[in-house]
């Protein structure tokens, strides 16, 4: 049967990823492939990805060498595959043709697994890059494109489309947006809840690996050199874009946990040895996060101009720090599951964040970030946005503090709540009555709460 | 109404004009007794006698020279460049006096004089024989540019040229001279420099172009309605300076969607400007990217056969582009 060599190129994993870096090879000249068969390790924005082999078949050269950066659809390595053997005769250009078409196909697959939006459809790529005249007819009309079918390239609304829509009257009226959530009264804290006592700080230490950074000695002066690396250039880029495109605004909120403590204290043991991994707060405090998102919605919401998207899954993003980085893994679907899953999750992507085996997936999709900053001592912090997400919100050190309770002086362990927002979306109002109901949750706990 | 070709309705413009007022002259290589090189002064040294039809040496910037002279000194000379190919020896002449002296004299002096250069390719004419200098031209204040696609316009722009009180540069291009016919009227008549047409009317597509691509442009509307019932609005600028913005404008609104299309290159042609015109006034009018179909940024048109075909536009170079425009 007929050799032949194929090239495998570089995918594009993300949608605004146009290069990657080759971390190392997994297969050698030589190696014989199997379909999806992991061939190297890529660097790319924050993750580490495995490439899946494209073909099957020998591979005969690598293109490109380890730690080498290159573009999306450059080749990066030559695998030698057996050529389709059933067109002999007349269709043998054809069937030469065809693997290396294969190859391309899976290639290009990935590109439409959007980092953000969540809208992209692989079938229509353009079918929400509106040209000039279209957003001004849709406005003239009051057309609502989401409700315009496009006709053009790659499913574009043309303005035609527009046109078409405004006189059959087909996309109607824009609906009044629901820009702000349902209103839900301020319920007063009872003050005839039972008095708590003592508490203790929530710290606990994670492994953390110790990373060595590449640096390098100039003679003779002063200061010494780091390389960025592929991480830190990525957490530099989100963090400029976040800070420079969202106005930010800032809010804190004082919530006594102390019958919190003291649930922890008493499940910790038994959860430990039923569960093998430790119960900490976090689990708790995403929990009465997402309960609140529940009631809030527009919490979970990106900014889009001219609307706002409002998330209907809650993929709560994760801050988990490494010692040179920041990763924001994401839990999916965190309303759907109880303290104890919310608990394994955290657990999980936080083992697998320190030990860098996340994948593409566990990074994307998330909607809302909670950010355990208490876990390194901090009582106050002003986090920056997990862009474009519409806020971020983290839990500071639990301290013990004389707190008046009506009108008594008691001991209690408290815990500050920040919230950053974007402005755009959020306002005071809203965000207060979010936090309000967070800490009512948080504060909700008893001994009686169940973990599963 | 009689249909002529396109050369001569170039002869005809002149030698009416000729007969109308005695002011008129033409002037260039072999332009008397052979009567041009294609043909186009054909019978005038017969009709007018050798010094209202001047053969001139082999020197551009003379013939150039003269002809302004001339118009300075109150004459009305028709100057031809054989080929424009030819026609850089005399471009400091054109640039640096004709389109300067009635700014330069404060409006004492000026310089009716026409310089007409035939213009374009696909005559396996190759390197000197082939080119569009529109650009050099363009963006020259104080000269006007003519260049038409028809019959019609050939005329009646040759005559607005002939009567016009400033220098005229007239871009005839030698493929049309014998394959471009259409209905002329007997009547004395002018198109108005610096007026558009429109000569195809459609809402899927606008295609901009002056001269010969127009024709393959055309074609390919007809196609194009026909197989994909996509139809294309196509303007003639007709003249190149000054551009009609109003024309262009409303050209360009008409669809959104806005090919430009030349035989110059692209880099740095007329069609970067009328892309940069509907960028600045337009934005909100387009619904996609302004695209031009020129000829490539290589230094002049190849002699050889396979070369040329690749550099000329033709119908189905229009056709896939006019396409791909419809569909985004």
């Amino acid at each position: 049967m007929a050799k032949q060599i194929v090239e495998i190129t570089m995918p594009q994993l993300a949608e605004s990823l146009v290069s990657a870096t080759i971390d190392r090879w997994l297969k050698e000249p030589g190696d014989m492939l199997e379909m999806y068969e992991p061939i190297c390790e890529l660097i790319t924005d924050k993750v580490n990805a495995e490439l899946p082999s494209t073909v099957r078949g020998k591979l005969v050269k690598h293109l490109i060498g380890s730690g080498e950066t290159v573009e999306v659809g450059a080749a990066i390595c030559l695998v030698e595959v057996e050529a389709a053997s059933d067109a002999e005769s007349a269709g043998q250009t054809i069937s030469n043709d065809a693997p290396a078409t294969n190859v391309a196909a899976p290639a290009t697959r990935p590109a439409t697994a959007a980092a953000y939006g969540g809208t992209a459809d692989a079938n229509a790529p353009m079918r929400h890059r509106y040209s000039p005249a279209v957003q001004k007819l849709a406005a003239e009309h009051g057309i609502d494109l989401n409700r315009v079918a496009g006709t053009g390239e790659g499913g574009r609304i043309t303005r035609k489309d527009v046109l078409a829509a405004a006189e059959s009257g087909s996309a109607g009226h824009r609906a009044a947006t629901s820009g702000a959530a349902p209103a839900t009264p301020i319920v007063p804290m009872d003050p005839s809840i039972p008095v708590r006592s003592s508490g203790i700080h929530l710290s606990e230490s994670p492994r953390i690996p110790s990373v060595e950074m590449e640096g390098q000695e100039v003679p003779g002066r002063g200061e010494y050199f780091i390389d960025v690396t592929p991480v830190r250039n990525t957490i530099a880029t989100r963090m400029r874009q976040s800070v420079s495109e969202i106005p930010h605004g800032w809010m804190m909120i004082e919530v006594d946990v102390t019958n919190l403590v003291l649930l922890r204290n008493k499940q910790k043991d038994e959860f430990k040895k039923r569960e093998g991994i430790n119960l900490t707060y976090m689990p708790f405090m995403i929990k009465a996060v997402v309960n609140a998102i529940k009631d809030y919605p527009i919490m979970n919401s990106v900014w889009a101009v001219d609307k706002i998207i409002v998330k209907r899954d809650i993929n709560i993003s994760l801050s988990v720090g490494t010692e040179d980085s920041v990763v924001t893994p994401v839990i999916r679907n965190a309303d759907q599951k109880n303290i104890s899953g919310l608990a394994h999750e955290i657990d999980d992507l936080a083992r697998r964040t320190r030990d860098k085996k996340l994948k593409l997936d566990d990074i994307q999709g998330g909607t809302f970030t909670v950010n355990n900053t208490g876990s390194f001592g901090s009582i106050l912090t002003q986090p920056i946005i997990n862009y474009p997400q519409a806020a971020i919100i983290t839990f500071e050190s639990i301290v013990k503090r004389p707190v008046v309770i009506n009108d008594m002086i008691g001991v209690r362990s408290m815990v500050n709540l920040c919230l950053s927002l974007d402005h755009r979306i959020l306002d005071g109002v809203i965000c207060g009555r979010f936090l309000q109901r967070v800490k009512e949750n948080l504060e909700s706990y008893d001994l009686e709460t169940k973990v599963y | 109404m009689p249909v002529i070709e396109y050369i001569d309705a170039i002869r005809l413009a002149m030698k009416e004009e000729m007969e109308r007022d005695g002011d008129v002259f033409v002037l260039g290589e072999d332009v008397g007794l052979k009567g041009g090189v294609f043909g186009t002064t054909k019978g005038l040294q017969q009709q007018f006698g050798e010094l209202r039809a001047l053969d001139a040496p082999l020197a551009e910037s003379a013939i150039a020279g003269v002809a302004i002279g001339a118009a300075m000194a109150g004459m009305k000379p028709i100057a031809e460049m054989q080929y424009s190919d030819f026609m850089f020896p005399a471009t400091n002449q054109i640039i640096s006096e004709a389109a300067k002296i009635r700014y330069r004299s404060n409006n004492d002096w000026d310089c009716p004089v026409v310089i007409r250069a035939p213009i374009g390719g696909g005559v396996f004419g190759g390197l000197y024989h082939s080119q569009c200098p529109e650009s050099v031209f363009f963006g020259t204040p104080g000269l006007k540019i003519v260049a038409p696609a028809t019959a019609y316009d050939a005329k009646g722009l040759l005559k607005a040229a002939i009567r016009d009180p400033d220098p005229v540069l007239f871009f005839e291009n030698k493929k049309c001279y014998r394959l471009i016919s259409d209905e002329v009227p007997d009547e004395d008549y002018i198109v108005p420099i610096g007026k558009s047409k429109v000569m195809r009317e459609g809402a899927d597509l606008t295609v901009i172009g002056y001269s010969m691509p127009l024709h393959f442009a055309m074609q390919a509307a007809e196609e194009l309605s026909l197989e994909h019932g996509i139809e294309a609005h196509i303007l003639d600028l007709r003249t190149i300076q000054p551009l009609d913005r109003e024309g262009i404008l409303e050209a360009a609104a008409k669809t959104g969607k806005v090919l430009i299309v030349h035989e110059d290159n692209k880099t740095g042609g007329v069609g970067a400007e009328v892309a940069a015109m509907i960028a600045e006034e337009l934005l909100y009018d387009l619904d996609a990217p302004i695209r031009r179909l020129c000829g490539p940024d290589v230094p002049a048109m190849p002699i050889n056969p396979p070369g040329e075909k690749h550099f000329l536009l033709n119908k189905e170079k229009l056709k896939t582009a006019m396409l791909e425009l419809a569909r985004y």
